[in-house]
């Protein structure tokens, strides 16, 4: 996880908001580095972490979270951590096999336009036993789902519909029921004009639905090497010490092994 | 010669040893990126370790683009290349990624809709041959026959004759990246050593099973084949992997056209609009579970939407425009003359670590000389 970013979220993993949902998006950027933030936050904070990776292998998440502090190999061993690899899951459905001993949680892309309930079955076995489940070792905190990212179901074949159905039934379970929190990652490319219809709902679905959003996107003067882009974060409710900002924006530089943020007009290239 | 570095003979051996070196450890956070690798770690010919994140590189044929891609292509990843409008150009890079595998003894897959893969690999370019092994029995030495007996003062001489029959199997291994003469033609020894397989759409008809799903048939029988070759050849990295390893370089060449079944670049609002988005989503799955290394071309120029081309690009990991000056006003420009066409470089993949290696700059152009692919800033 990222200091700097705990200080802007005023947040850490001893004491964070529960019952949130945070989206993550990016336009023309990409905003991947924030998900390993909140994948190694929720890990160090103990909660219970399922997490959707759709786009990326397990190996590629736990060399970076090794970089941070992490195992993610460890976390999964202990129960702690609950992986969907995507990648390899789909596999199985994409190219049918005689003996189908696939995980049903990607079945839907045999038939993508009926929807995301396997997928959202799936979430909810996973971060339902926890709480249910009495004898275990160690006892865990609140369920966090984290979904990387929500945008590649668009790319298969999903309806914009289907997503956010998929998006508010995790949210009613996760974040109402059960006190955790959810954090997903949307993508757009290109102007905001450009985008194609379902892009866009997506888009406006799924900041209504959130109370924190987190958009990254490039520097508006242009590229630069010094400065990879620009976190505008919008809150929607008054936060716990009163203060209402509603918006703030700050400027970064993603380096090896973590990330920097400053604000704008403070980078160490310009001072 | 490099290479012996790398060959490492303990893997249990903790990452906190301090008499490591750096080959060592950069061995071993190549291997993390691999599923299971239980045996000792042997040197693949033709690849090599990324200095920044220890990833397996292999050489994209071009050594320029190599350069601007972090040093090559990172094993297990995809290449977009969106064709120029003549489809020149991306073929020619298509052909070098090719050439390259034949030169580093790597195994190839071809998979073509207009072109059959046999005619694409009998245009291959030539390598320039300093440092190539020709496997041609009667080769004849250079220097004239002398009885070597009578040669101490010619011994420089004589290790220098012996150096392309007895190094260069070594030489053309350890090397990452060859030039190629686009004038001549691969000689059909070279090509004839490597091994390949081929997928030429017209060969596959659909079958008649009815299947409503989105896939087309014409890319769902292409990702079968390609698992089938990937399984059957030991790439596979679930799978125990055989002593002497491989790359498998995968060639698909003009994705997305008429020819493959798809109408992407035929109409506005396309009836098939995921079937493309779907196959590179499998093909992404079966390239990080195996050894392999695939090269797409796509004629994006052909494609109106530019969403859609936007989560093309994202489902690839590397992905580079071609632009060529070719019948645009921009041909006689005097400000272009020393050039082809533009390069753009729309993505570069941040795999296993948090920053990716970005370009210095942005506006790059591009010149096919005769023996060398050179993109230069404008």
């Amino acid at each position: 996880m990222f200091t700097e970013l705990n200080g802007i979220l005023n947040a850490s993993p001893e004491s964070f908001t529960p019952g949130e949902f945070i989206l993550l998006s990016d336009r023309q950027s990409d905003a991947s580095f924030l998900i390993h933030h909140f994948l190694s936050f929720y890990l160090k904070a103990r909660c219970k972490v399922c997490f959707v990776a759709l786009v990326q292998s397990f190996s590629h998440y736990n060399a970076v979270s090794q970089r941070l502090g992490v195992s993610l190999t460890q976390a999964k061993e202990k129960g702690q951590l609950t992986f969907l690899e995507g990648l390899k899951e789909s596999l199985s459905v994409l190219i049918p096999q005689e003996e189908n001993a696939e995980n049903q949680a990607m079945s839907f892309l045999r038939d993508p336009a009926a929807g995301l309930r396997s997928l959202y079955e799936f979430v909810q076995s996973s971060v339902v036993e926890s709480n249910g489940g009495g004898g275990a070792e160690e006892q865990w905190g609140p369920p966090v789902l984290l979904v990387d990212d929500v945008s590649v179901l668009l790319s298969l074949g999903v309806r914009v519909g289907a997503v956010l159905d998929f998006s508010h039934y995790c949210r009613a379970t996760v974040c109402s029921q059960l006190q955790g929190n959810v954090v997903m990652l949307v993508r757009c490319d290109g102007e905001a004009e450009e985008d194609d219809e379902g892009s866009q709902q997506l888009m406006r679905g799924l900041t209504h639905q959130s109370c924190l959003t987190l958009h990254v996107q490039g520097l508006p003067t242009g590229y630069c090497r010094d400065i990879h882009g620009q976190v505008e974060l919008c809150w929607k409710k008054r936060q716990s010490d009163g203060q209402h900002t509603p918006k703030k924006v700050f400027q970064f530089k993603v380096h090896d092994k973590g990330v920097s943020f400053f604000a704008r007009g403070t980078s160490s290239a310009v001072l | 010669m490099n290479l012996r570095h790398y060959v490492t003979t303990n893997m249990a051996a903790p990452m906190s040893s301090v008499d490591k070196t750096p080959a060592e450890c950069l061995q071993l956070n190549s291997t993390s990126f691999q599923k299971k690798t239980r045996s000792k770690f042997i040197s693949i010919p033709g690849t090599r370790p990324s200095v920044q994140n220890g990833q397996l590189l292999v050489s994209s044929g071009v050594t320029s683009l190599d350069y601007l891609l972090g040093g090559g292509l990172a094993v297990g990843t995809v290449l977009l290349i969106e064709e120029d409008r003549y489809d020149s150009f991306s073929r020619m890079i298509f052909k070098y990624f090719l050439a390259e595998g034949v030169v580093c003894r790597h195994e190839l897959f071809v998979a073509a809709a207009q072109d059959d893969p046999d005619d694409i690999l009998q245009e291959l370019p030539a390598p320039i041959l300093d440092d190539v092994a020709i496997h041609r029995p009667g080769d004849q030495p250079r220097m004239s026959c002398e009885p070597q007996d009578t040669l101490d003062a010619m011994k420089i001489a004589w290790r220098y004759q012996n150096l392309p029959k007895v190094q260069s199997a070594l030489a053309s291994s350890s090397r990452f990246g060859h030039y190629y003469d686009v004038s001549k033609i691969m000689e059909p020894e070279i090509r004839q050593a490597a091994k390949w397989h081929r997928f030429y759409h017209p060969e596959h008809p659909p079958p008649s099973s009815g299947t409503h799903s989105p896939k087309l048939e014409s890319y769902s029988a292409l990702l079968k084949s390609l698992q089938e070759v990937i399984q059957r050849e030991g790439f596979d990295l679930n799978a125990p992997l055989p002593k002497s390893r491989n790359i498998l370089r995968v060639g698909l060449h003009s994705l997305g056209s008429a020819l493959w079944g798809d109408d992407l670049c035929c109409h506005d609002n396309p009836k098939n609009v995921h079937a493309l988005t779907s196959f590179l989503y499998g093909l992404r799955a079966l390239l990080r579970s195996s050894l392999s290394v695939a090269v797409v071309t796509v004629p994006s120029h052909l494609i109106q939407d530019r969403a859609l081309m936007g989560s093309i690009t994202r489902l690839c990991d590397n992905a580079i425009a071609l632009e060529s000056f070719k019948g645009s006003e921009r041909e006689t420009n005097p400000l272009y003359k020393d050039y082809h066409g533009l390069l753009h470089v729309r993505q570069v993949p941040r795999l296993n670590c948090l920053a990716s290696q970005l370009p210095d700059h942005k506006d790059l152009a591009f010149k096919l000389k005769r023996k060398q692919f050179t993109i230069e800033m404008d």
